[in-house]
């Protein structure tokens, strides 16, 4: 069982905010998925390669060239501050 | 019969004879979307006078003698594709106001063709879930049963099929997102081979498994709108060149030598058997046409399920931190530091499901989990998709149900995330192996349609659709219309 402590962590890494009535709902939710998810340790899979991709491209390549992109008026256009053409944030640095 | 209630193909014939114009067509479809949508609430957004400008447009080019694989056909798009100028919101809070600079590649693909656009359907939030209850709007309803859902994600792009309210539409499938709705709602539903359809412009999910697929009403439009849809695309780096499909060659009701293959860990527990039975009829009824069948082992099919629900949420996890308040969509008002817009904007606009994966994927991935999760997971697919490379070395295409059950009441499971998940257990290891396979209507179960899967090798669509058809031209079931009418 996941401790509101361990939701609250990964929540953090996730950079999502948790009320506390959520936090003890996914601790059970998730611990239940984890729980069944364990199952996959029954397979013996030390001679197995993983699978990240089924297709068998690789370095799929595109010429280094300048192509018409978004204005920067479409780019911002859906942006929920913007000030002086560029996306407005809250301080990041002190 | 009214013009609404045609196939593709059907529309096709009429507008090529001049019978019909396609502002008729157009003009039918809407209609019947104002006429049965407050009972399927199918639809997110409908375009009538954009849609009516298309068939304009489209009548006028067919008046100078031109012509397109799809032109005059209204198609609906599932409401995570994006369309120039139109709100795609994924069914999310976060996204309600986003509105896409640009057209997704499929939906470029549909213009060229001709098609006219109707709108966009509902869906889970992101893509995530099997009902279409987790949309942040409202739940669409099974046109069969309204009490029912009409499975998920792209519930509303099979409602809205379904229920004659689009000629045909797109939906994704990342573990099933396009079949099991489709066998939900008694429609067809085509998930391509990994990497046939363009992704570009679709709001990525799971980016290994994602796969844009058509929902039709038949066997043919499905091909059809496959033809229209696969072409290797230099803005999707997972795009891959496929041949066209040979129409002629593959809409032929033959299965002489066909080789069928039956997994059986797709007939045990957790299947109804009243779905079972149908299926099994439905290999029958292949045999007597002149397939050859016979039993085979997917051994590591009860991994799919697990594995998949750690490789999704893992990727979602990455793909959805883009939804940070700061570009586009929701932000969270007078907070104090730029950590505190980023959780506070992703708690006020993302729901339950999106968060939960979220977090199962970030877990996955986190430091101490992630050997024993998510690399776990990885090798685990491995050998899911060596199942079926074996099992393809003897069969040609595999015969299954689609989903364990025929649609289940809504608010049933919506509770409970891991029985929602089960819903899926049959569509997921497609979606792992990265394979191409297609949901067709095989009989009903209490009014409740059942669905037929048939899956294929990698690029193997062509005979997966034939084995659809010649199923098909044997069988009526998907010419049965629910009761909407009666009820209106």
């Amino acid at each position: 069982m996941l401790t509101p402590e361990e939701v609250g962590h990964i929540a953090g890494l996730a950079r999502l905010g948790l009320s506390p009535e959520e936090i003890q709902t996914f601790g059970k939710q998730l611990s239940a998925i984890l729980d069944y998810a364990h199952t996959l340790a029954r397979l013996d899979t030390e001679q197995v390669a993983p699978t990240a991709t089924v297709l068998a491209l690789e370095n799929v390549l595109a010429p280094d060239r300048a192509e018409p992109s978004l204005s920067q008026e479409d780019a911002l256009a859906n942006s929920p501050q913007v000030q002086d053409g560029q996306f407005r944030v809250t301080a990041i640095m002190e | 019969m009214q013009l609404y209630s045609l196939t593709v193909q059907q529309a096709l014939d009429l507008l090529r004879r001049k019978e019909v114009s396609a502002l008729e067509l157009c003009e039918s479809i809407l209609d019947r979307i104002v006429a049965v949508d407050n009972s399927t609430k199918a639809f997110l957004t409908v375009t009538p006078e954009e849609a009516c400008d298309q068939a304009r447009a489209a009548d006028a080019a067919r008046a100078q003698g031109l012509d397109g694989a799809l032109l005059g056909i209204p198609i609906a798009l599932k409401d995570n594709i994006c369309r120039l100028g139109l709100p795609t919101t994924c069914g999310s809070r976060i996204l309600e106001s986003f509105i896409p600079p640009y057209d997704a590649t499929v939906v470029a693909l549909l213009r060229r063709a001709g098609a006219v656009l109707l709108g966009k359907t509902n869906l889970d939030e992101f893509a995530m879930g099997s009902s279409t209850e987790n949309s942040a709007f409202f739940s669409t309803r099974n046109p069969w049963n309204l009490d029912r859902v009409p499975g998920g994600s792209s519930g509303g792009s099979a409602a809205a099929v379904c229920a004659d309210e689009a000629l045909a539409a797109l939906g994704s499938d990342t573990g099933g997102s396009v079949r099991q709705p489709a066998a939900f709602c008694g429609v067809v539903g085509l998930k391509p081979t990994y990497g046939r359809v363009s992704r570009y412009g679709v709001a990525a999910f799971a980016s290994s498994l994602d796969q844009i697929g058509p929902i039709t009403k038949d066997v043919t439009d499905a091909a059809l709108l496959l033809n229209a849809l696969s072409e290797h695309d230099p803005h999707d780096s997972t795009s891959i060149e496929s041949p066209k499909l040979d129409l002629a060659q593959v809409l032929r009701p033959e299965v002489d030598g066909i080789r069928i293959g039956v997994p059986q860990e797709y007939f045990g527990a957790g299947a109804q058997p009243q779905v079972v039975a149908a299926v099994q009829e439905a290999i029958e009824t292949l045999v007597d046409m002149g397939a050859l069948v016979d039993t085979v082992s997917l051994p590591h099919t009860e991994y799919a399920l697990p594995a998949y629900y750690l490789l999704a949420p893992a990727e979602a996890s990455a793909n959805l931190a883009r939804y940070d308040g700061i570009r586009y969509g929701v932000r969270a008002d007078n907070t104090a530091d730029i950590w505190s817009t980023y959780c506070e904007s992703r708690q006020q606009g993302l729901g339950s499901e999106v968060k939960r994966r979220i977090m199962l994927g970030t877990y996955a991935l986190s430091a101490g989990y992630y050997d024993a999760y998510y690399l776990k997971a990885q090798r685990a697919r491995t050998l899911i998709k060596q199942d079926f490379d074996h099992a393809f070395e003897r069969f040609d295409v595999l015969l299954s149900p689609t989903a364990p059950t025929v649609a289940f009441g809504l608010g049933e499971k919506s509770q409970d995330p891991l029985q929602m998940y089960l819903s899926d257990v049959f569509t997921i290891p497609q979606s792992l192996a990265g394979i191409c396979a297609i949901s067709i209507p095989c009989g009903f179960d209490h009014a409740l349609p059942i669905g037929l899967q048939i899956s294929g090798p990698a690029l193997g669509e062509a005979t997966v659709l034939r084995v659809a058809y010649a199923y098909e031209q044997a069988t009526s079931w998907h010419l049965q219309k629910p009761p909407l009418d009666k009820e209106n």
